[in-house]
C-alpha cells in the first residue's frame, strides 16, 4: 500500500510541476503575444541581447558538435551500407537523421547546457538578492521583466540555430563522403538535398520550437523557486539542466509521435 | 495600551491591520497583528530575530498572502483583491531592501528610472531630469552612471532609497535601512529618513532591531515577539514603558537560558568530557 501511495504522491508531484510550468509558460505567451497590444510593451531591446546570448554567442561550439555528429553519423552508417554497397546513401540517411531528430535534439542540449542553466542562475540569484522581490514591490511583472524576453528570444533562435545545425551536421557527413566515399562535395550536397523534403526539416524546426518554450519554462521557473542562499541557486540549476534534458526528450517522444501517426511520412 | 500620537489623533489611518494571520506551512508565524497607521507618522516596527517583523513588512507589501484578516491600505484590502487592483497599490509605494536589492545589470540611473520608464510616459529627457534629482535627494548626485557593484553599502542604500523614491510613493518603507552599515553610515541613513520624512509628509515604515535608530526616527513604534504585539505606543511612552518584555528588550536582556558565565563554562566543559 506504501508503494502505492508514494508513486501516487510521485504522480501528483510531477502533475503539478507541470501545471506550473505551463502557467508560466503561458503567461510568459501573453507577455509576449497579447501583452503589446494591451499597452505592456514588450523590452524588445532585452529579447534582442538574449537573443544574442542565446543564438549568436551558441554558434561556434554547436557548429563543432554538429558537424562531428554528422561525421560520426556518416561513418556510423557506412559501416553497415559498404557491407550491402550502397555506400551512395550515406548522404540520405545523414541528412534525414540530422533534420528529423539530431538537428532540433542536440541544439537543445547545447542551449539547455548554456543557456536553461543561465537563465536559473540569473532568476536564482536575483531571487536570493531580492532583486524578484523588489520588481513585485514596483508592481513590475517578473513574469513580463525577465522571463518574456528570454521566451520570445529562446522561440526565434532555437529554430535558427537548428536550421545551422542540420547545415553543419551534413557537412560534417560530407567530410566523410568526400573523403571515403566517391563523392565530390557537390555531388554530396546535391544528394543530401534532393533526399529531403519539406515535412522533414519542418518537423524538426515544431519540435525545436517546443522545446525553446520548455527550456525557457523550466530554465525560468527554477531560477524563480529557488529560495534560501546561494547554495540553493547552484541546485536550481542542476535541476535546471537535468529536468530540460528530461522534458526535452519526452516532448521529442510525443512530437515524434504525433508526426508518425498523423501522416508526415 | 494602545494609544494614538496626540498630533496625529486627527488625521486618517492610511493603514489597518485587522487581526492579520500569516502561515508558512503548518507554523502560524504571525498571531492577529492589529495596528492603524496614520498618514504622516513614521512607524517603526522593532523586534528581534525571528520575531516576524520582516513577514510582517512583506505582507504589508504583498509579498506575502496572509492566512486570515484584513490588510486595509487607503480604504482597500490588500488581502482580497486581484493582482492588478494590488500593483495599483503598489506604484504609489516604495520600498528600500536591505541589501539594496539594485539590478546587478542596470546602471544606478537605470535602476532609478525603472519605475518611471515602466509605469509613466514621460520623455526620456524628463525622466532624465528625475532621476537626477532622486539622486540628488538621497545624496548620490552624479552616480548615475555608475554600476551597484561600484557602491558601498550605505550607497547602495542611498539608491535604493532614491528608486523608492522614483514614483513619488505615499508610503515609504525600509527593511532593516542600518543593517550591515558602520555607525556613521548608518547615521547617515537614519538622517535621510528624516529628511524625506520632513520634507514629504510621507507614510514612513521601518522595519528595524537597532534601538537608537528606532528612537531617533519614530513617531510611534511597535514591538513585536513570536508573531504578536508586545507593545505599541509612541517613543516616550515606550522609553518609559514598565512591560517586562519591552524593558528586556530596550535594556537588551538577554533571554535567560544561560544561568552566569560559570555554569556555562562548566556546561561546556561536560560536554566536552562527554564527547572525549
Amino acid at each position: 500500500m506504501e508503494v502505492v501511495s508514494q508513486i501516487g504522491a510521485g504522480v501528483t508531484d510531477s502533475l503539478a510541476y507541470l501545471g506550473s510550468l505551463a502557467m508560466l509558460g503561458s503567461r510568459a505567451a501573453y507577455f509576449t503575444f497579447i501583452g503589446p497590444f494591451r499597452g505592456k510593451a514588450l523590452r524588445l531591446q532585452s529579447a534582442a541581447s538574449q537573443a544574442m546570448e542565446v543564438g549568436v554567442r551558441a554558434l561556434p561550439i554547436l557548429s563543432l558538435i554538429t558537424f562531428f555528429i554528422g561525421l560520426i553519423l556518416a561513418l556510423q552508417a557506412a559501416y553497415e551500407l559498404s557491407k550491402l554497397g550502397a555506400m551512395s546513401l550515406v548522404a540520405k540517411t545523414v541528412a534525414l537523421s540530422m533534420s528529423r531528430e539530431l538537428g532540433p535534439l542536440i541544439t537543445a542540449i547545447v542551449v539547455i547546457g548554456r543557456s536553461g542553466s543561465a537563465f536559473a542562475a540569473e532568476i536564482g540569484t536575483m531571487k536570493v538578492t531580492e532583486e524578484i522581490d523588489a520588481l513585485e514591490v514596483m508592481a513590475i511583472s517578473p513574469v513580463h521583466f525577465l522571463v518574456a524576453p528570454k521566451f520570445l528570444a529562446m522561440m526565434i533562435m532555437l529554430p535558427c540555430l537548428t536550421i545551422w545545425a542540420n547545415t553543419m551536421g551534413i557537412l560534417g557527413g560530407a567530410l566523410f563522403g568526400v573523403a571515403q566515399a566517391d563523392f565530390t562535395l557537390g555531388r554530396y550536397i546535391q544528394a543530401s538535398v534532393e533526399s529531403l523534403y519539406l515535412r522533414d526539416i519542418v518537423s524538426g524546426l515544431i519540435k525545436s520550437v517546443m522545446f525553446g518554450i520548455t527550456i525557457t519554462a523550466v530554465g525560468c521557473f527554477e531560477g524563480l523557486s529557488t529560495g534560501g542562499g546561494a547554495e540553493q541557486v547552484g541546485r536550481s540549476t542542476t535541476r535546471a539542466v537535468v529536468i530540460s534534458i528530461f522534458l526535452v526528450v519526452a516532448v521529442d517522444l510525443v512530437f515524434t509521435a504525433i508526426f508518425f501517426f498523423v501522416g508526415a511520412r | 495600551m494602545v494609544r494614538e500620537h496626540p498630533n496625529l489623533s486627527e488625521s486618517k489611518s492610511v493603514i489597518s491591520l485587522r487581526d492579520l494571520r500569516v502561515s508558512y506551512g503548518d507554523t502560524e508565524i504571525l498571531h492577529g497583528i492589529h495596528f492603524d497607521v496614520k498618514a504622516g507618522e513614521t512607524l517603526v516596527i522593532l523586534g528581534g530575530s525571528g520575531s516576524g517583523k520582516s513577514t510582517l513588512l512583506r505582507t504589508l507589501v504583498g509579498l506575502e498572502k496572509p492566512s486570515s484578516g484584513q490588510i486595509w491600505i487607503n480604504g482597500q484590502d490588500i488581502a482580497a483583491i486581484s493582482n492588478d487592483e494590488l500593483y495599483e497599490i503598489r506604484k504609489k509605494t516604495g520600498m528600500s531592501f536591505q541589501g539594496g536589492a539594485l539590478f546587478g545589470s542596470m546602471t544606478v540611473g537605470e535602476n532609478v528610472a525603472l519605475p518611471l520608464r515602466e509605469h509613466t510616459k514621460l520623455e526620456d529627457s524628463t525622466i532624465e531630469i528625475m532621476l537626477r534629482l532622486k539622486l540628488e535627494q538621497v545624496g548620490l548626485a552624479g552616480f548615475e552612471y555608475h554600476m551597484p557593484s561600484q557602491l558601498s553599502g550605505g550607497m547602495k542604500k542611498r539608491a535604493a532609497v532614491a528608486r523608492a523614491l522614483a514614483m513619488d510613493p505615499e508610503i515609504l518603507y525600509f527593511d532593516e535601512p542600518s543593517a550591515g552599515l558602520d555607525p556613521i553610515i548608518a547615521a547617515g541613513i537614519d538622517q535621510l529618513i528624516l529628511e524625506l520624512k520632513k520634507a514629504f509628509h510621507m507614510t514612513i515604515i521601518v522595519v528595524t532591531h537597532e534601538l537608537a535608530s528606532a528612537f531617533l526616527i519614530a513617531d510611534r513604534m511597535v514591538l513585536i515577539d513570536k508573531g504578536n504585539i508586545v507593545a505599541i505606543g509612541t517613543t516616550e511612552e515606550m522609553r518609559t514603558s514598565k512591560q517586562p518584555r519591552v524593558r528586556q528588550f530596550l535594556d537588551r536582556v538577554p533571554e535567560p537560558d544561560v544561568e552566569g558565565e560559570l555554569d556555562y563554562l562548566q556546561t561546556l566543559t561536560e560536554r566536552y568530557r562527554r564527547h572525549a
